[in-house]
Formats: C-alpha cells, structure tokens, sequence
C-alpha cells in the first residue's frame, strides 16, 4: 500500500475503525483498510480524533451494539454520525 | 517451520534438566522484615540481587500457600543459578529453601532470631560470596529453542495492541508451541468480554469448562464482592481510555490475540504454579496487573516474557527478560528506550503479522542468548507478590 491508512478496521462486519496515525483533524478523507484482507475504502473524519480512538463507520444510534473484531464490544449509549468520534462518552460496557 | 526447529539458543542448562537464560545469585528474603538483612548482603557481595517484598507474615491458608509457591518458584526458577534464603525464623524459612533445594541448585539458608541482623548478613554473605565464585564459572550451552518456558501478559494496552503487538505474539506462540515451546497466559480478569472464546480455545471441553468456572469464581466471589460501583475507572484503567479502548470488551478481544490464531491451552494453572502436563499452552489464574502478573509467571517457570505494550507500560522483572513489543507509533516517538521490538509497521501496513512473528522470534533467541532487554538495562526489577486476603 504506498499510502499510509489512517483508520483500520478489523472485521467487515465491524462498525468503528481505529485511528492509526497522530493529529488526524475533523473534515480529513482517510484511507481506511479492513485487516482482514486488507480491502480499502474511503471516509471523512467527523472530528479530530487522536490516535487509538474509534470512528463510525456508519450513522450508530442509541441501542445499537458496538461491533470491533466482528464481536460485541458494548452498546452505544448516545446516537453517533457516520464519521464521528466512538468513545466513553458514548458507548458502554454490558458488563459493569 | 524447519528453520524454526533448527533454532538454537545459548542458555545455561541447570541441574534439573530445564534450560535458564540468566544466571542470577538471589538474596531472597521469606518475610518484610528481612528486606534489610538481604539488601546488606546484596550490597556487600557484587553479582548478587536482593528481591525485597511486602508480605510473608502472619499469612494462612490459601494465601499462605500462594506466597510459599511464588517464593520457592522464583528460587528454582532456571534464570537463577543459585539461592541464599533470608527469613526471621527458622521454620518458614527451611520449608522455601527445601522447595528451591529440589531443583538441586545451590541453596543457604539463613535466620535472623538469635542471631540479629549483623551475624545474619556476615554468615549470609560468606554463602553468597561462595555462590558467586561457583556460579560465574557456569558455561553458557547450545540448548533447542523448544526448551524455552515463555509467557505473555500485555500493559497499557490501547487499541494498538489489538492491531499489532498482541497478534505479533500470537503469531510467535502459533509457530513456536508445535516446536515445542512451553507457554503461558493468564489476566483472569481481562478475559471478561472475550470469555466465550477463549473457553472455545481449550484443547478439549473439559479443560475449557474447569477454565470457565475458574473465570466465573473471579466473576462472583472478587469482583461482584468487594466492587462499589462498577469496574469502569479499573478496567479498562484510564490508561486504556486515553489510547482508545473503550470497554472490557474490547480490551479482552485485543488481549486474547496473544495466543494467536491456532494455539490451544492445555490446563490451567494456580497462580504461580509451574505446569505439569508437559510442553504446551497453559492459562494462569492470575491478576492482571502487569508486576503481579510477571512474577507469578516467573514463579511458574517461565525464563523470557513477552510484554505487548500500547500506551508504553514500563514493567520489569528481577529474574525473568521482559521483551516490550509495541505498534503504537506516539509510543516509539516518545518512550523508545523501553521499546525492544517495533511493529508500528503493521499500522502502516508496512509489515505483516507474520512478519512481525518473526522479529519477535528473532529477539526471543537474542534475548535467550544474552541480549539485555530495555526493563534489564533501565533497572526495571518489579517483585509484586500476590496476596489473597488480610493476614492474621
């Protein structure tokens, strides 16, 4: 790949990408890859976003479940736009 | 895969048959309050190390047993050559030197009642003077790398080491325990979330059904027991938050990509206790605090410790060379000197996993044959003994 990603993601079937690379600012068109099989796509970053942090991958809603490697990784508990920032603030645990 | 059988390392082979990569002389003390009789002794014969710790009195059952194995294991651990045990009373500490004792490794024992704390040390350091002579005379030899004990537990861990620095080592156990290696896991409480799975990584139904229950008594009887609120300021810890990860669940699905893709455990172990159904893949009940966990697996056997980092946790071990592996490129850029291996690549998608496997491998064998890790030269000797419950 001559262009480094900005956002990976593990899973197809995952809906939040993580931000690879440091200073990524709102309005950015990142390269995203899926790990997977290393398939590309392309999505505007909703905010600035350090690196490590999740993105949507698409609209989330209140309810919804958080897919991260094709696996339940909590719910989200505020709706988010496609694009925007996944974090505590919004998503949350089943567990404690 | 035949590159990898042909491996060896230049290791120290003890008494025992087990293969050592370091040859440390330990001054272990049973008890806190003969740190200071071990520090002395450390301090007058050069070559040696005192493992000062907080616990060792007043202790009983469960918990007692516990610090008796995590002492006796670190002894006879093949990283050490020889030991001088340390203890206020003879009793306890006869019982941890006679543990140590049948590795058939040099031990001596030493008590501070009736004898203070000067007659102690002028007697323990003629036995540790003794043991450095005879120890630093002992030849490194060629060894398999199949006789290497390694284990993993990862710290700081942030969304990168899900990505890159877990699987990297998941990629070195997929290669490396069908040649025979002997492995270890453990963090008990970060499985939560990814339970379902690793009970699914179990060689048969029956292991993975003893390791759920275990999982399920940590569940109930210390987490749901003793919490206030809920665990979400511990785990994931605020470290964890700020590079990313979000939930347990996350975490524990990030965490689980240390056994890789194949691996399968083959029994499960107490805290501290060494393996005993052969070479393989063990899940060590154990905390998942980065000092606890490194030293009960120590005390199991394990001689290299592979330690995937995110956030950059700093750990060390007195007796045992914690490799620090990390993807995170803000971590490489501001804390390099605690970085032994850099697979920031992959986030690049510069480097693949099985790529990365491979330089892991590669330093294992440096490692093994005497390379310094980053926590060995920056002095990291982390000793956390694990303690149970309030002592009597």
């Amino acid at each position: 790949m001559s262009e480094i990603p900005h956002l990976l993601v593990h899973e197809h079937a995952d809906n939040v990408g993580v931000v690879v690379v440091e200073g990524l600012t709102a309005g950015t068109d990142m390269l995203c890859c899926v790990t997977h099989d290393n398939s590309t796509f392309r999505l505007t970053a909703g905010a600035d976003v350090p690196i490590g942090h999740k993105i949507a991958l698409k609209d989330l809603a209140t309810g919804d479940t958080a897919m991260k490697y094709g696996e339940d990784i909590g719910k989200i508990i505020a709706d988010i736009p496609k694009g925007g920032h996944v974090h505590t603030h919004n998503c949350k645990t089943k567990r404690w | 895969m035949t590159q990898l059988s042909n491996m060896t390392v230049m290791g120290y082979r003890r008494e025992n048959g087990r293969v050592g990569v370091r040859n440390h002389v330990i001054i272990l003390p049973v008890d806190d309050i003969s740190n200071a009789a071990c520090e002395a002794v450390a301090n007058n014969v050069k070559g040696t190390m005192a493992l000062p710790h907080a616990y060792g009195r007043l202790q009983f059952g469960e918990d007692l047993e516990l610090h008796f194995r995590t002492m006796i294991g670190t002894g006879a651990n093949p990283n050490v050559a020889a030991v001088v045990v340390i203890g206020i009373e003879p009793g306890w500490t006869k019982r941890i030197a006679d543990g140590i004792r049948e590795t058939g490794k040099p031990v001596a024992e030493f008590s501070i009642e009736q004898n203070g704390d000067f007659e102690t040390i002028r007697a323990a350091s003629w036995a540790a003077k003794a043991f450095v002579h005879q120890t630093s005379e002992y030849q490194r030899e060629e060894c398999s790398i199949n006789e290497l004990w390694i284990s993993t537990k990862c710290g700081e861990s942030d969304t990168t080491t899900g990505l890159g620095s877990c699987p990297t080592v998941g990629n070195m156990y997929d290669k490396l325990l069908p040649e025979g290696i002997t492995g270890f896991f453990g963090e008990t409480s970060e499985i939560t979330g990814a339970e379902h799975i690793c009970q699914k990584r179990a060689i048969n139904e029956e292991v993975g059904e003893r390791w759920y229950k275990m999982w399920k008594a940590y569940q109930d009887d210390v987490i749901f027991a003793h919490q206030t609120d809920d665990l979400s300021d511990s785990q994931p810890t605020k470290g964890n938050i700020e590079g990313g990860l979000t939930t347990i669940e996350e975490k524990a699905l990030g965490n689980l990509e240390k056994i890789g893709r194949t691996s399968q455990y083959i029994d499960i172990l107490e805290p501290a206790e060494m393996p005993k159904s052969g070479k393989g893949l063990y899940f060590m009940d154990s905390s998942s605090a980065a000092a606890e966990c490194v030293t009960l697996m120590a005390a199991g056997g394990a001689v290299i410790h592979t330690f995937p980092t995110g956030q950059g946790n700093v750990v060390g071990n007195p007796i045992v060379p914690v490799i620090k592996i990390t993807a995170n490129p803000r971590t490489v850029r501001t804390m390099s000197e605690h970085v032994d291996v850099d697979v920031s690549g992959i986030l690049r998608r510069e480097m693949t996993i099985d790529e990365a496997g491979d330089e892991l491998i590669e330093m294992i064998r440096r490692t093994a044959n005497g390379r310094a890790t980053a926590a060995e030269a920056l002095g990291h000797r982390e000793f956390s003994m694990t303690k149970l419950y309030r002592s009597a």
